[in-house]
């Protein structure tokens, strides 16, 4: 940077070059890199779609029309001769509209990739900064607790933690999504916590927490000001990176008929109900196969952006 | 060594008991049972009755808990709730080997796959083979076991009909054909794990100072590349081989129940629907153990592979 020294001895800084923040720097660096760009694009057009579902849906996803075609029960695709243009994706075997059903699956995939993700930071982030910055009870309670999640294979907590709370009253609410979020939040926050954790026990004995304290910043300030914004660029990796596993996870539980309840759509269930007549109507598992497919990949590769844009020397 | 296996080991059951602990719990607390009936289906109560005093449903809850769990250390899991008549462990004998073929399938097919791509990338760094090994990689970590699945099925059953989109139980018991497509759906993720981590891995020790005096003292290319480089290069593979021996075996759950594979990850995911404590504590305590041996074994291999490392003190 320039330094000019005036008459009176005063060194001043030019500011021809605008301050650049690490985050300005990070998102430049961001978009420069195609695959995390396509990423974004792609993650953004199921959000429009899961957003405008309401109005751009053509049809009822829960509404079965009676329209039939004279081989099967299921309306083909426009592609197919019997096609009809009203119904681009066909009907399902219940004679419900394929395409509205995707778009408002968008809706239960990315609320599912979005919300729990959001819980577990919440509350990873709190329990692993406590843990790492006051140890104590709080850290060995996490450490045992962390002992038992990893002995736990993943999906099959889930499938326990599911199916006990399956009576519950909460599992009737909105199909059943919210016990979703609740499952998938439970097995999520561990992971979370414990990075938080690592992060804090090699921030807390840099020299500007040191310098912090000793002007007299209280323990929460400290946290709040310099250890969670300096912890914040691996947590946002990981969020990018945990995402598709949830997505994935609420996908194979509503394929497998566990998941978010019938009759409301979801990408899981529509290839559960497809799956019967693959030989026939193979468009039932591959196109919501792809969407789920396309925007697992979106997330892993904008995790990779995030990591090379945010801090080269990362490895997660 | 021996002291700190032992030391581990004891520290093992605080967290076996703790899994089987939530399970239990889990499970019994939660509203219904599995002689409650399905939606819309009405039961004998004298009928309900009698089938949960036939199971041990009536004692409190503790009671209940260590009488399985002094079975269950035994292996002896108890009746099952779902197909009576039969022992959870009779069930579990007839399909864990299927679990334990696609587990094998898997592994082999990541191992044979995944470390010769890296190793070749890395020793022959921007040409065609580190390009082909980077597509596997990048596609094989990125698309998931759930989709991959589902689109091996609709290339190679539908389209090209290769292969039986159902295959029978018979089928998996006497050919091999209809393992192909479960294995390589379950092992292609750990296959473009491992070369990506063999080819990391690689370049850094073609680096090292110590390759460089092989070199110089003359050794031939195939020598420094088999005793040198790849030698020291598979020590980091070699230690996640554990948990992915792991997460193989456990993982299948998608796999085995998208390919109608009669394992038990498809067996359980019915257990699960039927409320069969039994059977799912018994999985969920096989499974545990599984994960927290294969951890144990790769701390342990981690002393053995690098002398560097010292796990006992």
């Amino acid at each position: 940077m320039a330094t000019t020294t005036t008459k009176s001895g005063e060194i001043t800084f030019d500011q021809a070059a605008p301050a650049r923040s690490l985050w300005s720097d990070a998102l430049r660096r961001l978009m420069r890199n195609k695959m995390a760009v396509a990423s974004i694009v792609v993650i953004l057009f199921f959000v429009v779609i899961a957003v405008t579902a309401p109005i751009i849906a053509p049809h009822d996803p829960t509404f079965q029309s009676r329209i039939r075609t004279g081989g099967g029960v299921e309306l083909p695709p426009f592609w197919v001769a019997d096609g009809k243009p009203g119904y681009p994706l066909g009907t399902d075997v219940s004679g419900r509209d394929v395409l509205s059903r995707i778009m408002y699956g968008a809706q239960v995939s990315l609320s599912v990739g979005f919300i729990p993700m959001l819980i577990i930071l919440i509350i990873g982030t709190i329990v692993g900064m406590n843990a790492g910055f006051r140890g104590g009870w709080v850290d060995s309670l996490l450490m045992r607790i962390t002992d038992i999640t990893y002995a736990f294979p993943d999906l099959l907590f889930l499938l326990i933690v599911i199916s006990a709370l399956r009576d519950t009253p909460i599992a009737s609410l909105l199909g059943g999504l919210p016990l979703m979020f609740i499952a998938l939040s439970l097995i999520g926050w561990v992971g979370v916590a414990r990075l938080v954790r690592g992060q804090v026990l090699s921030l807390r004995e840099k020299e500007f927490v040191e310098a912090a304290r000793s002007i007299g910043t209280s323990n929460g300030q400290i946290m709040m000001r310099h250890l969670l914004p300096n912890s914040l660029a691996p947590l946002i990796v990981s969020a990018a990176f945990g995402v598709p596993g949830f997505i994935l996870a609420e996908s194979f539980l509503s394929y497998i008929g566990i998941g978010v309840r019938p009759p409301m759509a979801t990408w899981g269930g529509i290839i559960s109900d497809g799956f019967a007549s693959i030989n026939s109507s193979p468009h039932l598992v591959w196109v919501p196969a792809t969407c789920i497919g396309l925007l697992t990949l979106a997330f892993t590769f904008l995790g990779d952006g995030l990591r090379d844009a945010l801090d080269p020397r990362m490895k997660l | 060594m021996t002291a700190y296996i032992i030391r581990r080991v004891i520290a093992l059951i605080p967290v076996m008991i703790a899994v089987s602990l939530i399970t239990f719990l889990l499970m019994h607390l939660a509203p219904g049972g599995p002689f409650e009936g399905q939606e819309g289906k009405r039961q004998d109560p004298y009928m309900q009755k009698r089938m949960q005093e036939a199971f041990g449903l009536n004692k409190p809850l503790y009671e209940q808990y260590f009488i399985y769990m002094s079975h269950a250390v035994i292996l002896d899991f108890g009746p099952s709730f779902q197909t009576r008549g039969r022992n959870v462990t009779d069930i579990l004998k007839e399909h864990y080997g299927y679990s334990l073929k696609l587990g094998l399938f898997a592994l082999a097919f990541a191992i044979l796959v995944g470390l010769p791509l890296g190793i070749m990338a890395a020793l022959k760094q921007n040409s065609w083979v580190d390009y082909l090994s980077l597509f596997v990689a990048t596609v094989g970590v990125a698309v998931p076991s759930f989709v991959l699945s589902l689109y091996l099925l609709l290339f190679f059953s539908t389209i090209f009909q290769w292969f039986s989109v159902a295959p029978t139980l018979e089928s998996y018991q006497n050919e091999l054909k209809p393992w192909i497509l479960p294995t390589i759906a379950l092992g292609l993720p750990s296959a473009a794990l491992l070369a990506r981590l063999a080819r990391s891995s690689m370049v850094e020790v073609i680096r090292q100072d110590y390759v460089r005096t092989a070199q110089s003292k003359g050794l031939r290319q195939s020598v420094i590349v088999l005793r040198h480089i790849i030698k020291n290069a598979m020590i980091p593979v070699w230690t996640v081989l554990g948990p992915l021996a792991a997460g193989l075996i456990t993982g299948a759950f998608i796999v085995e129940r998208i390919f109608l594979i009669p394992g038990i990850g498809s067996y359980f995911i019915d257990a699960i629907g039927n409320r069969d404590y039994s059977m799912i504590m018994a999985t969920t305590l096989i499974y545990s153990t599984l994960i927290v041996i294969f951890n144990l074994l790769t701390d342990i291999t981690y002393g053995l592979f690098d002398p560097r490392v010292k796990v006992g003190s």
